[in-house]
C-alpha cells in the first residue's frame, strides 16, 4: 500500500507563508512529479509528507492512517535526498543495511536484502567501498538502495539528479523509470526540470508560490493547461505567448501557440517575420522569429531547416492548437 | 622580478617565525635545562647554558620529598574525567543547537562563553563554601565537577562549530531511515564528528591538565594534582629554582608528549575548524 493524501496542508515560516493551503491525493503505485520554478514549495511539500517539517495546518493521511504527527521513522516512506546524502564514515553495504539495521532486522536477512539490492542497482562489486570513492552516478544508486532494501510504502525524491551531468541524468531517469515499473511503489519526485516531469510522471503536480496550478497527465497539462503559469512550464521551449492586437482578434487577453504547432514556409503565410535565433540541434531547428505586428515567436521546424538570421520566413499557426487565455490567465475553453 | 621579491619575502617571514617560536619555547628550554643543574649554578650570574655541572641530583631530591606518581594520577584522572563528562553533557547539547537552533540560540551560546569573561576568582568564595558544606575539598570527584563546568562552554563551542559542518540532510536521511535521536547521534553524528570530538578532547584534556586555580584553591594534598606539585617547590622558606625546574619539567612532560603525538588533532582544534 501506498496512499498518500493531504487535506488542507499549510506551512508557515514564521511570517511566510510557504504553502497556504493544499488538498492532493495520490493514489498507491502513482508516479507523481512536482514540479515548479524554485522557492514555489515543491521540496517543503515533500518534507511535510517526510515528516521532516511539521505542517502548520491540515493533516497527512499515509493508507488511511492520520501521520500528521508521526515521525519521520514511523511513516513508512524511504526518501533520497539531493545530496545524497550518505553516511560516509559506512562503507556502501553499511549505508545500504543502515534502515535494516535500525528496523532491528537479523543478520542473515539483512545480507540477503542487501545483496538484492546491489544486484537490482549493479553495485555488487563496490559494497566494501566507500561512498567517497564512488562516482556521482554510483553515489546515487547507493542513495536508491538504501531506500528500496525496506520496502516502504512510498519513496520521496528531492531532485535526486540535479547533481548529475547531462548524460548521466538522462540515464539515471530511465534507471528510476525502470525501478518504478519493477516495484510497482508509490513515488513523489521534486524537480524543476520539467523535462522530467514529462518523461517520467504518471501524475504532474504545478506548483507555484505554494500553490497547485493544476494535476494531471503529461499529456493533459500539455494539450489543455489551465492557466498561463502551466502553459508556459510545461513544454520545451516554451509555448509563445502572445497578447495585444492580435489576441484580442480571436476575444483573448493572451493566446498561446506551442513552437511545435505551427507550419513554416519561406514564401507565403499567414506571418511574416525576420529570423533573430537559428538553432540547429540536428533533429530540430527551434528559430526566434520577429514577427511583425506579433513579436517575438519561437517555432520549431525541420532539423535540416536551412535558414539564417536575417531571413525572413512566414509563420502559420495551427488554430486548433491554440490556447486562448483571460485576463485573470485562465485558459478559456474552445469555443463551441 | 616579482619572483625574487617573494623568495625575500618568504625568507623573512621564516625567519620571524623563527624568531618568535624560539622566544615562545625558551622559557621550556631554560626551565629543562635548569632542572640539570645545581641550585649554585641555577642563579649563577652570568647565567651558564650548556656548560655546566650536568646532575640529577634534583629530579631524585624532588621524588623523595613528594610522591610524582600520586599527583601525576590525580591529573590524569582529574583532566581525562572532567573532559570525558564535559563531552558526554556537550554532545547532546551541541546537537541541539547545531541542528535544532532556535532564535535564542546565538544568545546560549553567548551567555555561555561571558561565564569565560568572568574572573574565576570572583566565584572562589561561593564555591569553597560550597564544597566545604558538601564535603568536597580536597577531592578528586569535587575537582572532575569543577573542571567539567569550567571547560563545558569551550567543549560546547568547539563540538557546536564542527556539528555546523556536518549537512543537516545526512541526519535527515537517518531520521528517514528510522533512526531514534539516540542512535542518529551514536551512529551518525557521532562518527562523522569524530576528528572534532578528538581534538576537542585533547584540548580540554591540556586545558584541565593545566589549570592552576581551581586545583591550587580546593586541594590540600590528597587530591592534589602536578599543578600543585610544582607550587610546593616555590615556597616561603625560599625559591630552589632548579628543584622548581626539575618538578615543572615533570609535571609537563607527559601533556607535552600527548600534544607532541596528536599534533595534527590539535592543529585543527585550534583553528577552530576553519579548515577542512
Amino acid at each position: 500500500m501506498g496512499s498518500i493524501s493531504l487535506q488542507k496542508v499549510s506551512k508557515v515560516f514564521g511570517e511566510a507563508k510557504v504553502i497556504p493551503s493544499i488538498d492532493l491525493d495520490i493514489n498507491n503505485g502513482e508516479f507523481v512529479v512536482f514540479v515548479g520554478p524554485s522557492g514555489c514549495g515543491k521540496s517543503t511539500l515533500l518534507r511535510l509528507i517526510a515528516g521532516l517539517e511539521d505542517v502548520s495546518g491540515g493533516k497527512v493521511v499515509i493508507d488511511g492512517k492520520d501521520a500528521t504527527d508521526a515521525a519521520p521513522s514511523e511513516r513508512g516512506l524511504a526518501m533520497v535526498f539531493q545530496s545524497y546524502a550518505l553516511y560516509p564514515h559506512m562503507s556502501v553495504r553499511n549505508n545500504i543495511a543502515f534502515p535494516l539495521k535500525m528496523a532491528g532486522m537479523p543478520k542473515e536477512e539483512i545480507d540477503k536484502k542487501v545483496s538484492d539490492a546491489a544486484r537490482v542497482l549493479n553495485l555488487t562489486d563496490y559494497l566494501e567501498r566507500n561512498p567517497r570513492q564512488l562516482s556521482g552516478g554510483q553515489r546515487q544508486r547507493v542513495a536508491i538502495g538504501r531506500a528500496i532494501v525496506r520496502q516502504p510504502s512510498a519513496f520521496l525524491f528531492d531532485e535526486p539528479l540535479s547533481n548529475l551531468d547531462a548524460a548521466l541524468r538522462v540515464n539515471m531517469r530511465l534507471e528510476i523509470s525502470e525501478l518504478h515499473q519493477q516495484l510497482k511503489t508509490t513515488m513523489i519526485y521534486v524537480t524543476h526540470d520539467q523535462v522530467e516531469a514529462m518523461t517520467m510522471a504518471d501524475k504532474i503536480v504545478v506548483l507555484n508560490r505554494g500553490n497547485i496550478e493544476q494535476v494531471g497527465s503529461p499529456l493533459e497539462l500539455y494539450r489543455s493547461p489551465r492557466n498561463l503559469f502551466v502553459a508556459g512550464f510545461i513544454g520545451s521551449p516554451k509555448m509563445n505567448l502572445i497578447s495585444g492586437d492580435y489576441a484580442k482578434s480571436l476575444n483573448a487577453a493572451t493566446v498561446g501557440i506551442r513552437p511545435e504547432h505551427v507550419s513554416l514556409s519561406t514564401e507565403s503565410g499567414d506571418w511574416r517575420g525576420t529570423v533573430t535565433v537559428a538553432e540547429h540541434l540536428g533533429s530540430d531547428t527551434f528559430l526566434h522569429v520577429n514577427v511583425d505586428g506579433v513579436g517575438p515567436v519561437t517555432v520549431r521546424a525541420g532539423g535540416e531547416f536551412g535558414v539564417k538570421h536575417g531571413d525572413t520566413v512566414f509563420i502559420t499557426p495551427d488554430k486548433s492548437r491554440m490556447h486562448r487565455f483571460d485576463d485573470k490567465g485562465l485558459a478559456i475553453p474552445a469555443a463551441a | 622580478m616579482a619572483r625574487k621579491v617573494t623568495t625575500r619575502r618568504k625568507l623573512v617571514m621564516t625567519a620571524i617565525a623563527w624568531v618568535l617560536g624560539l622566544m615562545i619555547f625558551f622559557p621550556i628550554l631554560w626551565t629543562f635545562l635548569t632542572s640539570f643543574k645545581t641550585e649554585a649554578d641555577a642563579i649563577a650570574s652570568p647565567p651558564q647554558f650548556l656548560f655546566f655541572h650536568w646532575t640529577l641530583e634534583n629530579y631524585h631530591e624532588v621524588q623523595s620529598r613528594s610522591d610524582y606518581f600520586k599527583h601525576f594520577s590525580n591529573s590524569v584522572i582529574i583532566s581525562f574525567g572532567s573532559t570525558l563528562i564535559g563531552l558526554i553533557i556537550a554532545i547532546p547539547s551541541a546537537w541541539a543547537m547545531a541542528f535544532a537552533p532556535t532564535k535564542k540560540t546565538k544568545d546560549v551560546l553567548m551567555w555561555m562563553l561571558s561565564t569565560k569573561m568572568m574572573p574565576p576568582v570572583g566565584a572562589l568564595i561561593p564555591i569553597y563554601l560550597l564544597f566545604q558544606s558538601f564535603g568536597l575539598l580536597d577531592s578528586r570527584i569535587g575537582l572532575v565537577m569543577v573542571l567539567t563546568l569550567i571547560n563545558l562552554p569551550i567543549i560546547v563551542w568547539m563540538l557546536y562549530t564542527y556539528f555546523k559542518e556536518i549537512p543537516g540532510e545526512i541526519l535527515e536521511a537517518a531520521r528517514m531511515d528510522g533512526a531514534s535521536l539516540m542512535k542518529e547521534i551514536a551512529y551518525v553524528l557521532t562518527p562523522m564528528a569524530v576528528p572534532g570530538i578528538a581534538s576537542t578532547l585533547l584540548l580540554n584534556i591540556i586545558l584541565a591538565w593545566n589549570e592552576a586555580f581551581w586545583t591550587l584553591n580546593l586541594t590540600a594534598s590528597k587530591a592534589a594534582p602536578l599543578t600543585t606539585f610544582i607550587a610546593s617547590y616555590s615556597s616561603p622558606e625560599g625559591l630552589f629554582y632548579a628543584k622548581l625546574s626539575a618538578a615543572s619539567t615533570m609535571a609537563i612532560a607527559p601533556i607535552l608528549i600527548l600534544g607532541w603525538f596528536s599534533q595534527k588533532q590539535l592543529v585543527r582544534g585550534l583553528t577552530f575548524g576553519a579548515v577542512k
